[in-house]
């Protein structure tokens, strides 16, 4: 294992400007809606209106003819299916057999202008016949009156669902005959969605046989692999550029059916083609946070300590696959590398409806349990008479151990976390008043996913370093989607090399001229193309270190050489530079990082395995009125343990943006539908918090340097929004003694858990019944040695 | 020409942005935001909701901020629009976006053209804003990175910044 943080740093730790701030507070950033090529056509897309359909026929006859349209392709025309996993192969880019949700895309047409091609989608006629839909989790769970969403091989299971999984590390029985006390609770997370501020867009250019692609993705790999898939072009014949981004958090990680549309329209015409979706289109295009209805029940002693968990977990996942096949495992996975728990059962399942597909947000399925058991050992610690804090305190994961479910966790910050915000917020040492409330969570959450989406050995990020005597650059297939990932491959780099952050030039998200990183989900690029970029820039700086040496007449005596300052020795970078291009020919180093092996000996084990865990801790401070059950926040402090902040800059406006979001979907944010269509798909109606509803933040950083990220680093990107959710509940509870153990929480849900409180019911406002799921016969696993740190082959073999 | 064969209303607009006198020849439906982005080039104008609803559009008009997306070039006859491409003095930063640079108030730089306007806007009637003028003059402009915070700090600091 290299070296991951040693000596004196000067880039990194440094809150500097982000290495592209300039060019887009000038506006000169280019999105993907900001290309203009010449003779570009347009593209709109024919999207389903029914919620469940079969089609019977398309006719584009009309719109064929209609002036200003080039070609109007449909379903026949892109029959391939694809998926971003393997094992969900199920979507079309333009579907022909049926519809399965409104928004499905149906056909496409290419015009010279966005109102001729949306009047050619108008003129386009589809017959359809209308199926009954299936909109709950309850009604997917039953028999459906017409047919499946999806037609299923495996039929011993009710047709509409799409993953089951069951799990039990360690004897969960004994562990209950051992608690004191056992509860339950039930919990129900409405979903949500991304809304980032830039409309998906993709154009495309088809030019000598090769096709070129830009696209607001969060994935270019991922993107180049479907084109490559559904067009049956071999993927040397296609480049897929990452354009600027303007926002993701999750929303565009999957490959879209615009993006292959654009692309068949491009080869077809032998001309640009783009396509921008509007917002309405955002809405549907979705592949956000899932509706996920949770039961769980806990044992405990006295003195407050887990002594067993079972929990149950029921996705709505929408019409397709998407991610739900990762997404349904990380509702259950977590949970142990946050607590010690002993003996843990999780039973998963995740189910076809007819809305839009949901996916991975920010936290990909973890905000959700999450949510629950923060709320559920909070009501433990009251039933026990205990102080929340000090109860979960007394579980928290220690570091350096191995979770029963076999995750490694190797730094945690946990303790200094809490003692910063309980601290900061003042929790314990308040003064009451009616109507005020604080709350208090943890969370934690992944640095990179350990294993690939698809399944293979190869390293999960790769860069590449060009240096002469104009500079360096370096080369990366990450995305910076916002959160500021180029910022962070060049501070590694300048770090390394003695230069400052811009000094150095970036190529990314270019799968012509990048080597290939997993991209931007999973909380993973400052870890892995972190840890890649480390490489190479070490590689580098050798060989430069070594052809000053020489020079300077010290032979192998490299260490006493300083590099910093933009200097090398005696020499600055660009007389360096010379002298080791002189002795080795063109300067180019390469460095690759490939996760550890680390999930356990049993099938399933891929999904929550991680390098490092961040850890996170929050405070809420809110008021609640009683009379109209409005609740404001005040004050959020958080405490997140980011290993190492290589740019402290970013990692607070990570932790304030999550905060923001976070506080969204608590209190306002929900993806409702009404006779199959969604409620509100525009900005308007789909409330998300302004400048006047989001409240001060503080952050504390905290750094445990993680012995394999770069320089001690971890993610920060999802981890802070996890706590933020359970917090604002707790609250709400200390508050007005009432609990609402659904998200999110809004007036509606306060006034009539008042009203129960009111009644001398029980007060709380929630779901009252998880439904009866046919989960599999549990696949049993033997709890490893909880101080075993082994990776790998050694795992392996063990 | 586009669209020949389909009957569009044109009409020439005499319009006076960024300081520049220009005339375009655009359907009389076409939006503010569309002849900025497609006939002019000034790109920096972003659009994330084309009804109103999300404040990504914000340019200025006679200094006041309005949606470009809601306004017709019929509507700005003598009327000095100012984009983002405009806040800049030849490669000179307005202070505002100095200090969204500085201090990572900009993070996928998506709504930041049209928070920079807004902001510019009141920093013309409002020189040393208090964090709740900044919050509510800006509160009709949407972003989902930043949490606001790092907006309001680099709003807040441009009185530092230049006294």
């Amino acid at each position: 294992m290299t070296e991951r943080g040693s000596g004196p740093l000067h880039v990194v730790g440094q809150p500097l400007q982000k290495v592209d701030a300039g060019p887009k507070v000038t506006g000169a950033a280019v999105y993907a809606d900001d290309i203009a090529l010449p003779r570009m056509l347009f593209c709109k897309i024919l999207r389903s209106a029914l919620p469940h359909a079969r089609i019977l026929s398309v006719d584009p006859t009309v719109a064929r003819r209609m002036p200003g349209v080039h070609t109007v392709i449909t379903g026949q025309d892109l029959p391939i299916r694809f998926g971003i996993l393997p094992v969900s192969q199920d979507e079309r880019a333009l579907e022909y057999e049926k519809v399965r949700y409104v928004g499905d895309p149906i056909a496409a047409v290419a015009a010279v202008d966005e109102e001729t091609a949306e009047a050619a989608c108008q003129a386009i006629r589809v017959e359809y016949e209308e199926l009954k839909s299936i909109m709950s989790i309850d009604e997917a769970l039953r028999e459906p009156v017409d047919e499946p969403i999806h037609e299923r091989a495996n039929t011993r299971q009710p047709v509409n669902i799409h993953r089951l999984v069951a799990y039990e590390f360690g004897d969960v029985d004994a562990g209950f005959e051992k608690a004191d006390y056992v509860r339950e609770d039930i919990f129900f997370f409405q979903g949500n969605t991304h809304l980032p501020m830039e409309q998906h867009s993709a154009v495309a250019n088809y030019v000598d046989g090769k096709l070129t692609l830009w696209s607001s993705t969060q994935v270019v790999h991922y993107v180049h692999r479907a084109l490559s898939k559904t067009l049956e072009l071999p993927m040397n014949r296609i480049r897929v550029i990452g354009a600027t981004h303007g926002g993701g958090f999750g929303g565009k990680t999957d490959p879209f059916a615009h993006e292959v549309v654009v692309s068949k329209l491009a080869m077809l015409t032998g001309r640009p083609v783009k396509c921008t979706l509007t917002r309405e289109e955002v809405f549907y295009t979705h592949r956000g946070r899932h509706p996920v209805l949770m039961w769980v029940r806990t044992g405990a002693t006295r003195d407050g300590r887990i002594t067993a968990m079972h929990f149950k977990s029921a996705l709505d996942g929408g019409a397709y696959g998407s991610y739900g096949a990762a997404s349904v495992f990380y509702t259950g996975t977590l949970q142990t590398v946050t607590y010690d728990i002993p003996a843990y059962r999780f039973e998963g399942c995740r189910v076809f409806t007819n809305k839009a597909p949901c996916g991975p947000k920010r936290g990909h399925g973890t905000p959700q349990p999450r949510f629950a058991i923060e709320l559920h050992l909070e009501k433990i610690a009251r039933d026990l008479g205990l102080d929340p804090v000090e109860m979960k305190r007394r579980n928290f994961v220690k570091p350096f151990t191995r979770a029963v479910n076999w995750l490694r966790i190797t730094s945690c910050g946990l303790e200094e976390c809490t003692d910063k915000v309980v601290e900061a917020s003042g929790y314990r040492t308040r003064r009451r008043r009616p109507g005020h409330g604080m709350g208090f969570a943890i969370s934690s959450y992944m640095s990179g996913a350990g294993t690939a989406i698809y399944w293979n050995d190869m390293p999960h990020s790769e860069v590449q370093l060009k240096v002469d005597r104009t500079g360096v650059t370096v080369y990366c297939g990450a995305m910076d989607i916002g959160q500021g990932s180029d910022s962070v491959l060049a501070h590694i780099v300048a770090e390394e090399l003695g230069l400052q952050p811009r000094d150095v030039r970036l190529v990314t998200a270019d799968t012509d001229l990048t080597p290939i990183d997993l991209g931007s989900y999973s909380s993973r690029v400052t870890f892995m193309a972190g840890n890649a970029a480390l490489e190479a820039a070490r590689k580098m700086r050798l060989l430069l270190v070594q052809a000053v040496a020489e020079k300077m007449g010290v032979g192998d005596q490299f260490e006493p050489i300083p590099v910093g300052g933009g200097q090398i020795g005696d020499f600055d970078f660009e007389q360096a530079c010379v002298l080791a291009e002189t002795k080795y020919g063109t300067l180019t180093t390469g460095g690759s990082y490939t996760p550890p092996r680390i999930g356990g000996p049993y099938k399933g084990s891929g999904v929550g395995p991680s390098p490092a865990y961040s850890y996170s801790a929050a405070v809420v401070d809110i008021d609640a009125d009683d009379r109209t059950g409005i609740v404001t926040v005040n004050k959020v402090w958080l405490a997140h343990d980011i290993g190492r902040a290589i740019n402290p800059l970013l990692v607070i406006g990570q932790i304030e943006g999550s905060v923001y979001m976070a506080l969204g979907e608590a209190l306002m944010e929900e993806q409702e539908y009404r006779k199959g269509r969604h409620k509100g798909p525009s900005m308007l109606e789909y409330k998300s918090p302004t400048f006047q509803d989001t409240p001060e933040i503080e952050s504390f950083l905290v750094e445990t340097i993680d012995p394999e990220g770069p320089y001690g680093a971890k993610e920060a990107g999802q981890g802070p929004l996890l706590p933020v959710i359970p917090a604002v509940n707790a609250a709400l509870f200390d508050a007005l003694g009432v609990w609402v153990d659904e998200v999110p929480m809004t007036p509606d849900k306060v006034l009539r858990a008042l009203d129960r409180k009111t009644k001398g019911e029980s007060p709380r406002y929630g779901p009252q019944k998880f439904p009866a799921i046919p989960y599999p016969e549990l696949i049993r696993v033997e709890p490893p040695d909880p101080h075993d740190m082994r990776v790998g082959a050694e795992l392996a073999n063990a | 020409m586009r669209n020949i064969e389909r009957e569009v209303q044109r009409e020439v607009f005499a319009l006076h942005v960024n300081g520049e006198r220009i005339q375009v020849l655009v359907p009389v439906h076409k939006t503010l935001l569309e002849v900025l982005r497609e006939d002019l080039g000034l790109t920096g104008t972003k659009h994330g909701c084309e009804l109103g609803e999300c404040g990504t559009c914000t340019v200025l008009i006679e200094g006041l901020p309005q949606l470009s997306c809601l306004v017709l070039p019929i509507q700005l006859e003598n009327r000095r629009v100012t984009t983002v491409e405009g806040l800049t003095q030849g490669s000179h930063l307005h202070p505002l976006q100095q200090t969204f640079a500085e201090l990572g108030a900009a993070q996928c730089g998506y709504c930041t053209p049209g928070m920079l306007l807004a902001a510019a806007a009141l920093l013309e009637s409002n020189r040393q804003p208090t964090r709740d003028q900044i919050r509510e003059a800006l509160a009709g402009n949407l972003c989902r990175c930043t949490g606001y915070s790092k907006i309001v700090e680099a709003v807040g600091a441009v009185h530092r910044a230049v006294t």
